[in-house]
């Protein structure tokens, strides 16, 4: 839909930004290694790679959070390099950082004082996200993770930057936000500023972008124009030789499995989830696909003992169990990989503690630790979901990609045999996320039972049996996974009959 | 020199060690010698085994403000308890750090009360009844019995001294038992997320419980050897000791915000204090002013390791 702006055969010159031969290393791990960039004003520019490809790493150079170790910077032909980010804010630059960065113990306005943001114009582009009303006076700590990416967000636009760089913000909101960061995005292009998106998600990089810049292992690789058909070139440029490889892989949906009852879930209710039942078997990957905030959430909570259900029952292994605890709920086999990262992974620590921590709780409990069984475990499981471990001190230095996938190691250290993923590849590139849904698969073809939640519809296809689709707290429809296209997907879960039944009832509905 | 300081803290922190001795050297040529080390090292261990509790529970991301009313409380059970036996009196010592560090620990853990509060609170409560208990038993300032005398002061070949062996002991136990085991994993994974180590399947609260237990006890301890050290245990023994055991464990590099740190390191801060105290008497200057320092000391550090560990 977003075609090439009409300035789009302008020459370089007249770049907002240009970047060319960016280095920088991080002791021993070269994140970037020859990057170039060059934005133009007025147009939306993404930045693409797989995880770890240096995504991050530019843009926190372009924004003074890190000093390049080489390559030269210039904004609007001068030659610029920052030493911190409110001398790149001063210049204009701003960036929304992967992670939340107001500080959660002081209030929202105290966070906004400290940056000297003006009040006013953050409430504008607050109300123009959907968040008019918000009360300043609350605290980070207590916020949930998209309405801190949104609150980010006005605090960049309310500085009214030239350039406004996005590191995966949308990973982290449901879809009617997504489209709200859009329309901001899209404003800004119109008044000839310029917005540098990162997202892993190519229908959003087309639907927005003018071009594309596509890194690989720290280097540019090619510049794309995505709206043209040029998606297969953005994956192709960002895997590098393994690209056919991954397309090969994207494989048939499996059918329905017929192992025994892992759990059986009665009359589920919790907050927004009322009064939910379905059976999950040994073998299968169940989807779970639902709109944002249906129920799902509860669902899992519930499920993994993270909370207590108002009533109904969760029967697993034909007894059925009351989670006080998630200790309860991993002693009796199910465990919970949750979306967001920063709630699962010890930021400071080392992979290995990351990974072996429930391996410990377990088997250890207070006592001593087998070095050498926990090397072994650790080691299998960071080979299989193939984790880049160059930097092996604290996992906030990894890219935010690998750090999901130690938190998915850490269950495949520990042992399961009841699987809950709730929208495990958030920000996770292209070629990684067919990776841990052939994993998943391979999970359940080995005997384990997988309930999967993703908010990509497209993606249930690619690694379930089966799907259930929650709409306003209730079940409302459940069918095999070789029916479950994007269409049939989104029409039930915006509660909508399905299409034979529509045909009947009301044709133009459909 | 920024990486110098991240990946080697306690090398920088042993070169400091040893100019704060070079510059004790100059004040004074010829005061450095083995039995100035011995002294250092006596006088460094109660304040080390003190700051080992202080260490564990600044891991998890709180603090003890109650360890030297505990150390002194428990000074004072042991010598008025020792006439009926020493180790009649040793044990009800110990026994004071055990409960006030199971109080501490309920209200941390279980109550989710601040750290700050509850041990501060709790340091009230173990001095005030002290005063109670004190005045109510007739016999004046109780003596130190023998065995502790030694224990705290006495040296083994002249230089060696004994408390330092004790303390090696509970050091060595420390070091390994945080590196190598569930417990001090648990313990830094606490500090460092605690809703992310709840999800892993941890009941925080147990482990909670059981290390601000581990801090009474070790102040206790610490009580004990120092009544040995200085041969009495009034009312006030180690209440000077509470703002170098938070020192020491900064300095030591442990992060303020939990998740991160060693006992060794804190080891070498106590050592640093200790040195830095007697550069202080030397010159001549008032405890007053000495608590400004530690004081001073405990907030530069901080912000320097912020600053330099980089919290991104
Ligand atoms: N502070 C740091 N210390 C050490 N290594 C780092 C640091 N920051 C990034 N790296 C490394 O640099 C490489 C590039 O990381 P970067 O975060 O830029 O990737 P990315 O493209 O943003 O990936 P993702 O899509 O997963 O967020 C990774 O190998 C990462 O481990
Ligand atoms: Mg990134």
């Amino acid at each position: 839909m977003a075609a090439v702006p009409d300035d789009a055969s302008v020459a370089d010159s007249s770049a907002l930004l240009e970047a060319s031969g960016l280095i920088k290393s991080f002791g021993p791990v070269v994140a970037l290694r020859g990057a170039d960039l060059r934005v133009r004003g007025g147009e939306i520019h993404a930045l693409m790679g797989a995880n770890g490809a240096g995504k991050s790493t530019l843009v926190k150079i372009l924004t003074g959070a890190l000093t390049a170790d080489g390559g030269t910077i210039t904004l609007g032909g001068r030659p610029r390099t920052f030493h911190s980010t409110s001398e790149a804010r001063r210049a204009g630059l701003i960036c929304v950082y992967q992670d939340p960065s107001l500080l959660p113990d002081l209030t929202v306005l105290q966070n906004l004082k400290l940056t000297a943001t003006p009040i006013s114009l953050f409430r504008h582009y607050l109300a123009e996200l959907g968040l008019e009303g918000f009360d300043l006076q609350s605290l980070p700590r207590e916020l949930a993770r998209p309405t801190l990416s949104l609150l980010d967000l006005a605090r960049a636009l309310a500085i009214e930057p030239q350039l406004l760089l996005l590191d995966e913000i949308t990973a982290s909101l449901p879809a009617d936000l997504t489209v709200r960061v859009f329309n901001v995005a899209r404003q800004l292009r119109a008044e000839g500023r310029s917005v540098i998106f990162i997202s892993h998600r190519l229908a959003e990089v087309g639907a927005l972008c003018d071009r594309a810049t596509v890194l690989r292992d720290g280097k540019t690789v090619g510049v794309v124009e995505p709206a043209q058909g040029g998606e297969e070139r953005i994956v192709k440029l960002m895997l590098g030789p393994v690209a056919e490889e991954v397309a090969a892989e994207a494989a048939s949906p499996s059918a329905p499995a017929t192992g025994a009852v892992s759990m059986e879930v009665r009359d589920l209710k919790a907050g927004m989830l009322s009064g939910v039942s379905f059976m999950l078997r040994f073998g299968e990957v169940l989807g779970v696909a639902a709109l944002e905030g249906q129920g799902q959430q509860e669902l899992f909570d519930c499920l993994a003992g993270v909370r207590r259900p108002e009533s109904g029952q969760i029967v697993v292994g034909g007894k059925a169990r009351v989670f006080r605890h998630p200790a309860d709920a991993i002693r009796a086999g199910v465990v919970l990989i949750p979306a967001d990262r920063l709630q699962a992974l010890l930021r400071q620590r080392s992979v290995r503690e990351n990974i072996a921590l429930p391996l410990v709780n377990r088997f250890s409990r207070w006592g001593p630790i087998n070095p050498r069984r926990e090397k072994r475990r650790v080691e299998s499981a960071v080979k299989r979901l193939q984790i880049d471990t160059r930097v092996q001190s604290e996992v906030r230095r990894l890219s935010g990609g690998n750090q999901q996938k130690v938190g998915i190691a850490r269950w495949l250290a520990s042992g399961f045999n009841t699987l809950l993923c709730f929208d495990p590849t958030r920000g996770i590139d292209i070629g990684t996320k067919r990776q841990i849904y052939g994993l998943v698969k391979e999970l359940a073809a080995n005997g384990s039972a997988v309930l999967l939640f993703t908010s990509e519809l497209p993606e249930i296809q690619l690694a379930c049996n089966r799907v259930i689709v929650l709409f306003g707290g209730e079940l409302v429809d459940e069918m095999p996974a070789s029916e479950a296209d994007e269409q049939a997907l989104l029409r039930a879960a915006h509660g909508l009959p399905s299409e034979a039944d529509a045909e009947q009832q009301a044709p133009e509905g459909a | 020199m920024v990486r110098l300081v991240q990946q080697r803290s306690i090398v920088v922190l042993i070169a400091l060690l040893v100019a704060l001795a070079g510059l004790i050297e100059v004040i004074r040529p010829g005061a450095v010698n083995a039995n100035w080390v011995s002294n250092i090292l006596e006088f460094a261990a109660p304040l080390g085994i003190l700051a080992a509790g202080q260490t564990l529970v600044v891991i998890t991301s709180g603090i003890d403000l109650s360890v030297a009313n505990v150390a002194t409380a428990s000074a004072y059970i042991m010598a008025s308890q020792a006439p009926f036996g020493v180790t009649r009196g040793i044990i009800a010592g110990l026994l004071v750090g055990i409960v006030v560090g199971l109080v501490n620990g309920v209200g941390v853990a279980v109550f989710r009360v601040q750290p700050l509060i509850m041990t501060l609170a709790m340091g009230l409560v173990v001095t005030g009844t002290l005063n109670v208990y004190s005045q109510a038993s007739v016999r004046s300032v109780p003596g130190v019995p023998d065995v502790i005398h030694t224990l705290g002061s006495g040296t083994v070949l002249g230089y060696v001294p004994v408390s330092l062996f004790l303390w090696a002991l509970l050091a060595a136990v420390l070091i390994v038992g945080l590196r190598g085991t569930g417990f001090g994993r648990l313990l830094y994974a606490l500090g460092d997320n605690p809703e992310a180590t709840r999800l892993a399947g941890v009941r925080g609260w147990q482990v909670l419980l059981a290390n601000y237990t581990a801090c009474g006890l070790l102040s206790a301890v610490a009580g004990i050897v120092l009544a040995g050290t200085v041969n009495a245990a009034d009312l006030s023994l180690a209440n000077v000791l509470l703002l170098p055991s938070v020192a020491a464990v900064v300095i030591g590099g442990t992060s303020i915000f939990g998740g991160s740190g060693s006992y060794a390191g804190t080891i070498v801060g106590a050592l640093i204090l200790t040195v830095l105290n007697s550069v202080l008497t030397l010159l001549d200057v008032a405890d007053a002013v000495k608590q400004v320092l530690y004081g001073a000391i405990i907030v530069l550090l901080a912000a320097a390791y912020t600053r330099v560990l980089g919290r991104e």
